[in-house]
């Protein structure tokens, strides 16, 4: 992504000579020095603190997932819909606390639990909930100790901690990241210095998986990269392999011992069922393949501003685990000690009863159902609205939070500037971001942006 | 209809997925020689390693005087009321959004009245590029990643001894390390000289780490008078001052005092970055929060700094927790709460001068050949004792007294319950020295 790169390139430094000219002038074009309330402090500021060593800083880009929100906010229009960051909504477009997030938060408060710091690895309660989850609880690798998992900071943290063991353990190995994929990504590997190269994913003229190009780019890729897959509910397109592509794909990883890296950030959204979404991963643990899987719970338990997640390292042996889990977690002290504890006691607790489980899972359907129901009322109104004949049936076979509607970056940008809709410029819709009753404007927007705008 | 298709398309492609794994396991096994061969198992930390082996040990008699958590006089983990009162406020009440990438805006904006004064010029003048960190450890690492992104050339001055995780930290973030005299083994106290020297020698406009107060091992600060003369010679020879501030209140129970070295650099206009952390000083611990600044020339410098250490922080983690954040905000956007705060810190920091007379005394009363004053000259959480790595390990062999190997005691786990058994066996195994 562009963001990257701008950012990559502002760091060249101005020489040292250059800075002489600032102690002229403040940004404002005056002496901010006179402004000073003691001129005797001044002089001597003037004189012993220099020009700032940070001159030769420039400004970095926005965001363009997080910007786009920042954006929205300062629209005034009445008619705008924040279609941007994959945050949910209820139909009233408001942020959502699970029930059962509420109930853990009580608890915890009631029982008064303290505020010591975690080991480094994270709350034990909450890695052995994690890995259970995503593997299933009986599953051979947790049966046979061969899962290093350790609380991670997100999503975000835990792709970051597998990528610095990456960089030090396979220098100069490659992960192969799917056309388009979540923008993060890209600088997660850029500051973890690991390179990184894409496969063909995304298919503009069917608006779907190109899998031939995806299995081409697997194939030719050297033996031993990383290949970045997303578990479920793909981000940004909403396009998940079949079932028997997912088997195709095993087999072609397994073919070039290419070691998989699963990112699951929608385990339990995608489909409804949190099973039904780690069947991609159970398929490649059922081949005793090593690899790795990102978890996150800021979608599926609503914790998004709580940073749980988890990185699980699948290993051939318990020995092996036990070894990368203690460098996962040297990786981990110098970047922040050990992880927050409040998302990983709040995770823990509900999936640790009974009760407060089966009521996650039913809130979780709730938030899927909506979204397939709005899915379906987006698509019901482009048809009736688009006399074009164009096929919109693409926009049901996706799956998950968002939606590439196809728009291109133009398009993208009249539905901001003329529609007031707020979205990402690859074309991506959050669905989490849309009411039933904001489908038929939406589909308006999106009509016009397709026909009209080139 | 198609929810019958994709059951039946699953049922199928598991069907397919046991003969293909049956077969591909044969052939996984051969390809399956681990790719983790050459991982050896890292070493442990030598502070939270310290605690793994404390729990570990059965003997009712175990003394935890290694990591630097506060403890209360029976030895128990405290929450401070006023986090009590400000998590009853927001229990099961609050939205969890995530928040900007550089965190929470009424928490920085809170803590950097803390340790840049209620009203002070550069906060007004927005001069100061802050975002919220994961505690001190966080604010440090974004620092040490923005100076090597920003000054590829720079190199970072570290105290003898620190806080064993600023190596760590400084070495990830890929800047070279160099060190400066700082304890003088001999009087268990600050080496100014050595210091001066160090900072005199080094290059100009070099980089530099220090301790606002209650220095981490060996509670040793410099006097006022030693603070303002180190700020001089910085500013001739045109050096960063980076300050780990992560006892802010704890040192002297008076969180204003406590900043002084920082507002003596400030008032002599440095332009210094601080690393702030609510670990101890309101028990936020598994909290992670914190904040890093960097006082800029001026706003618009202050915003570009501040885009670029955001742009360091969405590929760690995208944007910081939200719980401890907001019970800072609360705590100190309250006036009430606020009070109860500062009350609250200063009895933990009482308790713990308590605590250091009275191992002192009893070290005495037990005759001991050597001098202890320093544990009541030194300040803060830790005591460097002065006790061998052997010493040290003969205390957790034979009395299960656990600390760190540099003779680093954290005062904080000392009780009136235990400090006549740790002074009698830090006796035992210094009184023939």
């Amino acid at each position: 992504m562009a963001s990257s790169m701008l950012s990559l390139g502002s760091t060249s430094l101005l020489p040292r000579e250059f800075i002489k000219d600032k102690l002229k002038l403040g940004a404002s074009g005056s002496n901010t020095f006179l402004k000073a309330k003691s001129f005797s402090r001044v002089t001597m500021s003037v004189a012993a603190v220099k020009p700032s060593r940070f001159e030769g800083i420039t400004m970095a880009p926005p965001d363009p997932i997080l910007g786009v929100s920042e954006a929205f906010k300062a629209d005034t229009n009445e008619l705008k819909l924040n279609l941007g960051v994959g945050a949910y909504r209820t139909e009233e477009l408001q942020p959502y606390v699970l029930n059962v997030v509420k109930k853990a938060e009580n608890l915890m408060l009631e029982r008064g639990d303290n505020k010591e710091y975690l080991p480094i690895e994270g709350l034990a309660a909450f890695n052995k909930a994690t890995a259970e989850l995503l593997f299933g609880a009986g599953h051979p690798v947790i049966k046979e100790q061969k899962v290093a998992t350790i609380q991670g900071l997100s999503g975000t943290g835990s792709l970051r901690l597998a990528a610095a063991l990456i960089e030090r353990y396979f220098p100069g190995a490659k992960v192969l990241i799917s056309a388009p994929t979540w923008g993060n990504h890209k600088n997660i590997f850029n500051d973890a210095k690991v390179p990184w190269s894409e496969y063909r994913y995304y298919d503009p003229k069917t608006i779907g998986l190109d899998f031939e190009g995806m299995i081409a780019d697997i194939k030719e890729a050297p033996e031993g990269s990383f290949i970045l897959l997303h578990g479920c509910a793909h981000n940004p397109t909403g396009i998940d392999p079949t079932p028997e592509q997912w088997v195709k794909i095993a087999d072609v990883i397994q073919e070039k011992n290419h070691i998989p890296f699963f990112d699951v950030a929608y385990q339990g959204f995608a489909s409804g069922s949190l099973d039904e979404d780690a069947s991609s991963v159970r398929l490649f643990a059922e081949r005793g393949m090593e690899f790795f899987v990102a978890q996150s719970y800021s979608k599926n338990l609503g914790l998004y501003a709580e940073r749980i997640g988890a990185i699980n390292v699948v290993c051939s042996s318990a020995d092996a685990a036990t070894r990368v889990k203690s460098q996962l977690k040297r990786i981990a002290r110098p970047m922040y000690s050990n992880p927050p504890v409040h998302g990983a006691r709040i995770v823990a607790n509900v999936v640790g009863d009974a009760a407060m489980f089966n009521e996650w899972k039913a809130e979780m359907e709730m938030m899927a159902g909506r979204i397939k129901t709005v899915r379906q009322k987006l698509y019901d109104s482009l048809v009736s609205k688009d006399k074009s004949g164009k096929d919109w049936s693409f926009i049901l076979k996706q799956i998950g939070m968002f939606s590439f509607t196809g728009l291109n970056k133009a398009q993208s940008d009249n539905m901001t500037n003329k529609w007031h809709v707020y979205m990402t410029k690859d074309g991506r819709i959050s669905l989490a971001g849309l009411s039933m009753a904001k489908c038929e404007y939406l589909a308006d927007a999106i009509i016009d942006s397709y026909h009209n705008v080139s | 209809m198609a929810m019958m298709a994709m059951k039946i398309r699953n049922s199928a492609s598991r069907r397919t997925t046991t003969t293909m794994a049956s077969r591909q396991i044969s052939s996984g096994l051969r390809s399956m020689s681990s790719w983790w061969k050459n991982v050896e198992p890292a070493p442990k930390d030598p502070i939270l390693g310290v605690t793994e082996a404390f729990l570990a040990d059965p003997s009712p008699d175990k003394v935890n005087v290694g990591v630097g958590a506060y403890r209360d006089d029976n030895g128990k983990p405290v929450v401070l009321e006023c986090v009590r009162e400000a998590e009853r406020r927001i229990a099961g009440a609050s939205f969890m959004e995530y928040l900007p990438m550089g965190g929470s805006v009424e928490m920085v904006e809170e803590t950097l009245k803390l340790a840049y004064g209620k009203n002070s010029e550069f906060i007004k003048d927005k001069r100061i590029a802050a975002v919220q960190s994961l505690s001190g450890t966080g604010a440090c690492r974004l620092f040490a990643d923005f100076q090597k992104r920003f000054r590829p050339d720079s190199q970072i001055y570290i105290p003898v001894p620190t806080w064993s995780n600023h190596h760590n930290i400084w070495r990830d973030a890929q800047v070279p390390q160099k060190t400066y005299h700082y304890y003088h083994p001999e009087t268990k106290g600050l080496d100014f000289s050595g210091l001066m020297d160090d900072v005199k020698n080094a290059p100009e406009g070099s980089f530099f780490l220090l301790h606002a107060c209650a220095h981490n091992p060996t509670g040793v600060d410099p006097t006022e008078e030693q603070w303002r003369e180190i700020s001089q010679l910085f500013k001739a020879k045109k050096h960063f001052a980076f300050f780990d501030m992560a006892y802010q209140g704890f040192a002297s129970g008076d969180p204003r005092k406590d900043a002084k070295s920082i507002r003596i650099f400030l008032e002599d206009g440095h332009h210094i970055g601080i690393s702030q952390s609510y670990a101890k000083n309101m028990g936020l611990y598994g909290q992670r929060v914190g904040c890093l600044s960097v006082l800029c020339e001026d706003e618009k410098q202050a915003v570009t700094v501040k885009s670029q250490l955001q742009q360091l922080a969405r590929p760690m983690y995208s944007n910081p927790p939200l719980h401890g954040a907001q019970i800072v905000s609360i705590i100190l956007g309250d006036p009430q709460l606020k009070n109860q705060w500062l009350q609250e810190v200063k009895i933990m920091a009482d308790r713990i001068i308590g605590m250091r007379t009275t191992l002192r005394e009893s070290l005495e009363k037990l005759g001991s050949p050597l001098s202890w004053e320093h544990v009541t000259k030194q300040i803060g959480m830790f005591c460097y004792s002065g006790l061998t790595p052997e010493q040290v390990d003969r205390l957790t062999s034979e009395y299960h007294i656990y600390m760190t190997r540099n003779g680093r005691i954290s005062m904080a786990g000392v009780t009136t319950g235990n400090v006549e058994y740790l002074a009698n066996a830090i006796h035992e195994v210094t009184k023939s020295s």
